[in-house]
């Protein structure tokens, strides 16, 4: 009894607002950062976006920027791939370096104790990579390995599917890491003019936090930035998903199915843009209670998770969602998501599913804020998507803005249940291409 | 994001190496009087507060013939109270805001919620309540175990890697029951009912089997008041007894399998041996054997291993090691070589053996040594950057037998291995005869 009241008093508590103190920082030079300064612990966290990312791979040269970020940490200015590691380790910083669609992402993590030499590796890896012919050859080899059991995994073979049906031609609608045959044919040449075109100047995005102030950072980033072309190659144009409604079988061994669904999204832009993350959230978000967790897993144990995402790129926008199920239990659970989605489109959610959605959406967001790491990615985040720097002060009120009919009238304009389509990948039973 | 499964995976053992204590001030530890160990970890700078429920009963601790209960029972416990509706739990969680989740290993099953540190009245509440009052129906017992049927379709039926690590764990354990996979065997999974699920949670959950943490920002003298009103109540078990497992005898004879299947991309060498775990107050050996692991695999450039296969020769494609440090008996030190395209498994095992061989006879490097050092007093700092990975940290250790004081002694035993310490360890644990080989093989690489 207790715990019931315990219950409805919170609910009626004011949700809470993200006290996070964003600074925007512009070095001498003129380069911009967003800041989260904290002292707590010697330590600082940086994230580096360079816009574009694989989607910037020149004709027939696909895979070129995926290797060559795989090569950066492979030595630079007078060190070998064995010297910069040790250089590295020695100072105990962190650098990764990661490419998807959108964006080179670096992301480097080092002690205020040796911080400007941390500093000066890094500025080394970024604009004097050496990219000698050993390390191409031998960082190579691991990306075919890596394509080698793409090929045979599922969950890959269904998203480069589901990829190729949605995007065609534009960089989307392939893998980012090429292909066995274009990754071969790389030459060192195509690794130097990757990385001028796609880590320069006109394209960086910062996120910073921990342990330094926004002067230190300001003259960091002259710093780490100075000797990076001043532009790169430009930027794909928008396109449109082509995604028609059905079902693609690919046939694969084993004893489940990999299954992805997807349909076209809504821009970050859209009026109703906060509804319709609601709306996903509801259907397929993150939580145990979203309706198709409940539905396909809860109630029928057809699966062990499946979830949806509002996937927001650069240049187009999708809905998709994916699970995995025993082949006997594909069409079952194709069926459920079917009625769930022509439901929805017709009727809308529950005032409770939407009531819990936006509790849920509002509590968990100032939660997001902790630790120097997941801070830093997340300024990145919020400055590639336009945000305003007192974003988070804001965010709540506009998901508490959303009412039911704002959720009905996005449902019914983007929820299309003769566009979704389904890429499975095994040996389904009584499931076939339509 | 669900509720998941603990197990050893390659890369994730490799992440955990110098899993690290918050500095000793930000730790208070206490002892409730039914017997509820409770650890505070305070880090201020978020209004965010970690939850974790550890109880000292994993896959190891099951009966014959009931393998996979630890984890089905984890799923089970969020199937209702009489106070709260089956699912509830994670609904009630949700509109918090917060997270929740649960996970299984060989030796402990964990329950935990992320939420506004102001809420943490209620998830006390809640967490106490099904410790003692979980009441679970027929129908949903029947639709978890469906399930659970499907995740290890996903986790282990559909993946060969996973396949080979469970055949190797039956093959290192002949004795001991983490030969067993923690998920189950699927033929036991499917025959378990709810009447064993009532036994076993009538057995072992109770709060002098458990530990509570709490890291995040919070007060440890209100966290005491909390824990002393919510769980203080609850009864102790008179069951629980010391956790005493059938032992390994001793290895005789070396153990090898291959496993071919046409979903094998890429094929792999595994090496498994079996390695002593950290005891308390005795922590040493196993200090030098993840010193070790980081020496031999832990860097994918300046690692021996590494060097070796993947610099010096082009045999590899990828290599590393992975010690498992925390766990209530022996466990094991694992390595693993990709070999390049063209290079036989044989070759492949015959060149890391070649290099075990070597640094039997040389030794670390002074530099290797000196690096490696750095990075552990380094991983010190970092680790403070996680209130939920602190928390992790020592709910692991003091489920497994270690105490708040190991994990405080846990820096300075790793800073004080020599180079003699590390050998003396290798030199004990690296032998074919303690260990088991394992192939990753395509249907037609016949070697």
């Amino acid at each position: 009894m207790m715990l019931r009241i315990a219950l409805f008093m919170l609910a009626l508590a004011t949700p809470l607002r993200a006290e996070i103190n964003i600074q925007q920082v512009t070095s001498p030079g003129g380069i911009k950062a967003w800041l989260v300064e904290d002292h707590g612990i010697p330590f600082t966290s940086l994230a580096i976006d360079f816009k574009g990312g694989t989607s910037l791979d020149a004709k027939g040269k696909r895979g070129a920027v995926n290797l060559m970020t795989a090569l950066i940490e492979e030595g630079s200015g007078k060190l070998d791939s064995q010297g910069f590691a040790a250089a590295r380790d020695a100072l105990a910083a962190d650098f990764k370096f990661s490419s998807d669609q959108d964006a080179v992402s670096v992301s480097a993590k080092f002690l205020t104790e040796n911080r400007d030499q941390a500093m000066a590796l890094l500025h080394d890896a970024l604009v004097n990579p050496i990219f000698d012919q050993a390390s191409v050859d031998r960082v190579r080899e691991q990306v075919l390995s890596g394509l080698r059991s793409d090929a045979k995994d599922p969950s890959t073979i269904a998203a480069n599917l589901e990829r190729a049906r949605t995007f065609g031609d534009h960089p989307y609608g392939s893998d980012g890491s090429g292909t066995i045959e274009s990754v071969t044919a790389l030459t060192r040449d195509d690794i130097i003019a990757a990385a001028k075109e796609s880590m320069a100047l006109d394209r960086i995005t910062v996120g910073a936090a921990g342990d330094i102030t926004a002067e230190q950072l300001g003259a960091l980033l002259d710093t780490l930035f100075a000797g990076l072309p001043a532009t790169g190659a430009p930027q794909p144009g928008r396109v449109v998903p082509m995604i028609k409604g059905g079902i693609t079988v690919q046939s694969f061994p084993g004893p489940q199915s990999t299954v992805m669904f997807g349909q076209g999204g809504i821009n970050f832009d859209d009026p109703d843009y906060y509804a319709a993350s609601i709306l996903n959230e509801i259907i397929g978000g993150g939580r145990f209670t979203a309706r198709l967790m409940t539905e396909v897993r809860e109630k029928r144990g057809l699966t062990y998770g499946i979830g949806t995402s509002l996937a927001n790129f650069n240049h187009s926008e999708v809905l998709l969602g994916q699970f995995k199920a025993s082949n006997d239990k594909v069409a079952e659970a194709i069926k459920v998501i079917r009625e769930q989605w022509a439901l929805i489109a017709q009727k809308g959610v529950s005032q409770q599913e939407l009531d819990d959605a936006k509790t849920y959406s509002t509590g968990a967001y100032p939660l997001r804020f902790d630790g120097n790491s997941r801070i830093a990615s997340i300024l990145v985040g919020m400055q590639t998507l336009g945000l305003p720097a007192d974003y988070p002060k804001t965010r709540n009120a506009r998901i508490e803005a959303v009412t039911l009919d704002d959720i009905k009238r996005v449902a019914a304009r983007l929820i299309q249940p003769k566009d979704l389509h389904f890429v499975v990948v095994g040996q389904p039973t009584g499931v076939v291409d339509e | 994001m669900l509720r998941t499964l603990g197990r050893k995976v390659f890369g994730a053992i490799a992440l955990s190496l110098f899993a690290m204590p918050a500095l000793a001030d930000q730790v208070s530890h206490f002892t409730l009087d039914n017997g509820m160990e409770v650890v505070v970890i305070e880090d201020h700078r978020a209004p965010v507060v970690t939850q974790m429920v550890w109880y000292k009963i994993g896959r190891a601790d099951e009966a014959p013939g009931h393998s996979g209960i630890a984890h089905f029972f984890e799923h089970l416990m969020f199937k209702g109270t009489k106070e709260v509706g089956p699912n509830e739990f994670s609904a009630i969680v949700e509109k918090q805001g917060g997270d929740d989740n649960a996970f299984t290993t060989e030796d402990y099953t964990a329950f935990f919620q992320r939420v506004a540190a102001d809420r943490l009245d209620l998830m006390m509440k809640l967490e106490a309540d099904r410790m003692v009052n979980l009441n679970m129906s027929e129908e949903d017992v029947k639709t978890e175990r469906e399930v659970i049927l499907e995740e290890r379709g996903q986790r282990v039926d559909s993946d060969p890697g996973s396949l080979l690590q469970e055949q190797m764990g039956a093959a290192q354990f002949l004795n001991h029951p983490y030969g067993i996979p923690v998920i189950g065997w699927r033929q036991e999974i499917a025959a378990l009912t709810r009447d064993d699920a009532n036994a076993f949670y009538k057995a072992y959950y109770a709060p002098n089997n458990a530990i509570l943490v709490v890291a995040g920002d919070v007060e440890p003298a209100k966290v005491l008041a909390m824990a002393k009103e919510h769980y203080g109540p609850l009864p102790p078990s008179d069951k629980i007894k010391p956790r005493v497992r059938p032992q390994e005898p001793p290895q005789l004879a070396e153990r090898r399998l291959v496993l071919r299947d046409e979903r094998v991309a890429q094929p792999y060498v595994a090496r498994s041996y079996l390695a002593p775990e950290r005891n308390s107050g005795d922590q040493k050996e196993a200090a030098a054997l993840t010193v070790l692991a980081e020496l031999l695999g832990g860097s994918g450039t300046t690692s021996v291993l590494t060097r070796a296969l993947q610099f010096d020769s082009h045999v590899a494609v990828y290599s590393s090691a992975y010690y498992t440090d925390v766990s209530v008996d022996p466990d094991s030190f694992g390595l693993v070589v990709v070999p390049a395209d063209g290079v036989s498994l044989a070759d492949a095992e015959a060149a890391m053996d070649k290099v075990i061989d070597q640094f039997l006879k040389d030794g670390p490097k002074p530099e290797d040594f000196a690096r490696i050092k750095t990075q552990i007093r380094a991983s010190e700092i970092y680790s403070r950057d996680s209130a939920g990975g602190l928390a992790r940290t020592y709910g692991a250790a003091l489920a497994t037998g270690l105490t708040v004081q190991d994990v405080q002694d846990w820096p300075t035993v790793l800073q004080s291995v020599t180079p003699e310490d590390v050998m003396a360890a290798a030199h004990k644990v690296l032998n074919r005869n303690n260990a088991v080989t394992g192939w990753l093989a395509t249907p037609e690489a016949a070697q």
